[in-house]
């Protein structure tokens, strides 16, 4: 007989309900929310709420509820009015101390969220944002790379005493000639031993009367630069998406040289072109103090270790060469009062090595000033090189330090703001802009749905009327396919998009199919003569193998889909291959389940409605 | 219901012949549009900056052309989007000194101009020329290695004249959807590819149905020729053949109507590899056996062959 043990019915209700459950996240809708976060990762005080509530109050607008996660406080209102407004008082009662960022929080109840149920997110192309691909110029990377180590060898050769003919790049290594033999033996052997210059290999080679050393980057330490260089840059995207305050922002490494980076519901998207698309770096150099600057612009004689910057007065200043400390190596800043004289002022924190290198350079140069240069790499090759602040050194610091002698705390604030957002450690391009504005993504939900709607009706009538009583069970599986996708795609943490949902749509056409085989079987065990019950396992059983192959083989095409793919191309080949792997399941044990409820107990079976 | 009462029984291999002239014809159409028209590829390939806007009424597309030219864009391509109030601005790639933040920035400041009401941004897009060599390679490399994957698949799961038929369908297919694009310049963008790829997925799926039942059918018509087994076969899946066709249809013609214009090319293809799919499953893949010289040998259960055989068809 067509029966199924206990447990197996048990098992399509119980995926059935888990299905449910974890699907119906998405139906609930969305708050206004203020999602408020550190500036700078610090932990949130537990004083905190108190303020965001007083500051709330007193301006008079009620919220909905509020909840911390970790260091993440979210407050959720009852109209977009309100989030406004709220918005408005709390940027202004907060300060840059904090990040306050629009949101859309999902309603899900708690004890949804409890056992980890989470609405699909939806992607750009839906709740509308901005996307960027972005290219790291590796090039100029591994140029700066050259000429540090060219600082550092020309350094170490002056603080050792070994007179040198030149040091310089040359092609993708470095050439250091000198005048003699012995000069030559303890510069290799001093290269040898120095930490910093382990990633070079060396090759001595005479270059006509000159003793030459050439050096040439390890492939190791090339791979290495690239992997900081692309993380040190994900790292200040990261700071400088911030001071946007996007509420979920995507900041990724894409293979071996690009960062993607999402910002979803963003409106204004020229700011963000601007913040981001900026290909700022900074450099902290020396004043060279010998020298006068303008008598150095008036005759055009610049000394061979100094260059000629102009300050963003409009004065030209001397800078040396020799590099103190470079962006990258500053990890934050942040402006305030100094405690003492109430004067603005920016504290700055740099890395280890920026430290010792801050410090080295201090000890010696109590006094002497300091400039700190803002490089802009625009496109088409331009430069923009500007001397932001000159200050002098008051004692020897290393790790963290202020910069006093600021005009005014706007001009502090200004500072701290690109210092902290200019730190790329290599340049930049945008390759690939997608935005799509809140109105194109209200109009894709809508026809999404629409279309995922009309294709399943269209279909479901279609199988009521071909295959009667059978095909009522099969738009059961059909629907409980559905919901078990969307659970799946919900659980996965999937994001959902335009493409996505057209694999949606395609998978109800193609989900069906298991069915149909099934069914065009029992029709052809029917009309064989056999026994209503016999031909509804006949056919059950002999269509198995023919669904598991044709799956199988499409399976193998979305498979590659999802390999080679791009962004929503992925989301199509994703939904599209679970679709099929759920149907496997709806289609074949579920209907099954069905079918042997209704007449699996029955003795005769006069006819099937199939 | 039945589309087909009782048993068919049509000798679908006796236009074989027919069948193959026309195919030949579709391809050789296909090959040579691909040839000198190409496809009309999309932003995602050519590079470039691509802006949708909506107007609060209708514009004059001469005079957004006008503006967009006194603002220093007389390469743009203007055209309406769907609605008589959308347009979409499409400008082609400047070799250099120009991001897109600039120039999306620049033309919506122009449509802007003599025009009352605020044009909302829809949509911006540009893709830098590095992208779309990539696009090109990852898509084709992604046919190839479905193509290849679906050839052991088959040829573990049935024989090698059964991977050959399929795979040989399969381009058949492939081919004639994209000289359709060709032909009726329909814009080929990523959607198209993923249509592409999802067009392989069914044609092979309709031709595994086919060939699952030639292989059930060999051992059991042991006196019967291939011709007319592979006959059969086909007769006997045909009601399903249609009726799989007719569920995916549905869905596609839904998304084709009520889907949008951002789905507009992977809906088109998608038809297209349907309907040339459930024929190639027929005349290309069956026929293509057939043609191979496939006998009651290759399938018959030998001693070891015999217990896989006999594992597959029953599980």
């Amino acid at each position: 007989m067509n029966q199924y043990p206990a447990w197996k019915y048990l098992l399509v209700v119980f995926v059935l309900l888990a299905g449910l459950i974890y699907a119906l996240p998405n139906i609930y809708g969305e708050d206004p929310a203020l999602q408020i976060t550190p500036a700078r990762g610090f932990e949130i005080p537990p004083e905190l709420q108190a303020t965001i509530d007083d500051a709330l109050a007193a301006e008079q607008i009620n919220y909905k509820s509020r909840e911390q996660e970790g260091n993440r406080i979210l407050y959720r209102f009852n109209s977009n009015e309100d989030q406004l407004l709220a918005d408005t008082v709390l940027k202004k009662a907060l300060g840059e101390q904090y990040v306050v960022a629009l949101n859309l929080a999902h309603s899900t109840p708690n004890w949804l969220r409890a056992i980890g149920a989470r609405p699909m997110t939806m992607g750009l192309d839906l709740q509308g944002g901005v996307h960027f691909l972005m290219q790291v110029d590796m090039e100029t990377a591994r140029g700066q790379q050259l000429d540090r180590f060219v600082d550092e060898i020309r350094a170490a050769m002056r603080d050792k005493g070994i007179r040198y003919v030149s040091v310089r790049r040359e092609g993708a290594g470095l050439l250091v000639l000198l005048r003699s033999e012995e000069d030559r033996d303890s510069t290799v052997e001093f290269m040898k031993s120095d930490q910093s210059l382990q990633g070079l290999d060396l090759i001595e080679q005479d270059i006509g009367d000159k003793f030459g050393i050439s050096a040439k980057v390890k492939e190791a330490q090339l791979i290495e630069l690239q992997q900081t260089a692309l993380q040190q840059n994900v790292t200040t995207l990261r700071n400088r998406v911030n001071e946007l305050g996007v509420a979920e922002p995507i900041i990724q490494q894409q293979g071996a040289d690009r960062v993607v980076v999402q910002l979803p519901g963003l409106q204004d998207t020229a700011i963000a072109k601007t913040i981001i698309g900026a290909t700022a770096t900074l450099e902290y150099r020396a004043v060279d103090e010998q020298n006068d600057a303008f008598t150095a612009a008036q005759t055009g004689r610049i000394p061979p270790e100094s260059r000629l910057y102009k300050q963003n007065t409009g004065q030209p200043v001397l800078l040396k060469k020799r590099l103190i400390v470079s962006g990258d190596q500053l990890i934050g800043a942040s402006s305030g009062f100094d405690q003492q004289s109430g004067e603005p002022q920016v504290s700055v924190t740099l890395d280890n090595l920026g430290a010792d290198n801050m410090l080295k350079f201090t000890r010696d140069n109590v006094g002497n000033r300091m400039a700190v240069v803002y490089i802009e790499q625009k496109p088409g090759g331009r430069k923009i090189e500007e001397v932001i602040s000159v200050a002098v050194v008051r004692e020897p610091f290393g790790k963290r330090f202020q910069t006093t002698g600021l005009n005014s705390m706007a001009e502090a604030s200004q500072l701290a703001l690109l210092l902290r957002a200019g730190a790329l450690a290599a340049p930049m391009e945008i390759i690939e802009e997608r935005t799509v504005g809140p109105s194109l993504g209200a109009d894709n939900i809508a026809q999404g749905f629409m279309s995922t709607v009309i294709g399943s009706l269209l279909v479901i009538v279609l199988m009521a009327v071909y295959y009667r009583a059978f095909g009522l069970i099969a738009n059961l599986a059909l629907l409980a396919n559905i919901v078990l996708l969307i659970a799946l795609l919900s659980l996965l943490g999937a994001t959902l998009t335009m493409p996505g949902i057209a694999g949606i749509v395609l998978t109800v056409g193609m989900a069906v199919d298991a069915n149909v085989l099934i069914f065009e079987r029992i029709r052809e065990e029917l009309r064989n003569g056999n026994t209503p019950q016999a031909s509804i396992r006949a056919g059950y059983d002999k269509a198995f193998s023919t669904i598991a192959d044709a799956n199988i083989t499409t399976l193998i095409a979305t498979f590659f889909l999802f390999l080679f793919g791009t962004g929503p191309i992925k989301g199509f080949a994703v939904t599209l291959s679970l679709g099929i792997a759920t149907s496997m399941f709806t289609a074949i044990v579920g209907t099954r389940a069905v079918v042997n409820l209704i007449y699996g107990g029955k003795h005769r079976v006069a006819k099937l409605l199939v | 219901m039945k589309f087909l009462r009782g048993k068919t029984n049509i000798d679908f291999m006796s236009f074989a012949g027919a069948a193959l002239a026309l195919s030949i014809i579709l391809n050789v159409l296909a090959i040579v549009s691909l040839a000198t028209r190409g496809l009309n590829f999309g932003l995602d390939f050519t590079g470039g900056t691509l802006i949708e806007v909506s107007y609060p009424s209708p514009p004059t597309i001469a005079d957004v052309r006008q503006h967009l030219a006194a603002a220093g864009m007389p390469d743009s391509v203007v055209q309406s989007f769907g609605t008589a109030t959308d347009i979409v601005v499409r400008i082609p790639p400047h070799s250099e000194g120009e991001s897109s933040a600039d120039i999306s920035t620049r033309v919506l400041q122009a449509l802007q101009k003599g025009v009352e009401g605020e044009v909302i941004m829809r949509r911006v897009e540009f893709v830098g020329p590095q992208v779309g060599d990539e696009l090109t390679e990852q898509g084709i490399l992604a046919v190839v290695y479905s193509l290849a994957g679906i050839f052991f698949y088959l040829m573990f799961r049935f024989q090698w004249r059964f991977s050959v038929g399929a795979v040989i369908a399969t381009v058949h297919d492939v081919f004639v959807c994209m000289g359709f694009l060709s032909v009726f310049q329909v814009e080929f963008d990523l959607t198209a590819v993923a249509a592409l790829l999802a067009v392989i997925g069914y044609s092979v799926n309709d031709t595994v149905v086919v060939f699952d039942r030639i292989r059930e059918n060999f051992p059991r018509m042991l006196k019967a020729l291939p011709r007319d087994v592979i006959n059969a076969s086909i007769n006997q899946t045909l009601s399903r053949t249609l009726m799989m066709s007719l569920t995916v249809l549905l869905t596609l013609v839904a998304l084709y109507f009520f889907g949008g214009k951002i789905l507009n090319s992977f809906s088109v293809t998608l038809l297209v590899g349907v309907v040339i799919g459930t024929y190639s499953s027929i005349y290309v893949a069956s026929a293509a056996v057939l043609y191979l010289g496939i006998s009651k040998y290759d399938l018959m259960p030998v001693e070891k062959e015999g217990a896989k055989a006999a594992i597959n068809s029953r599980p």
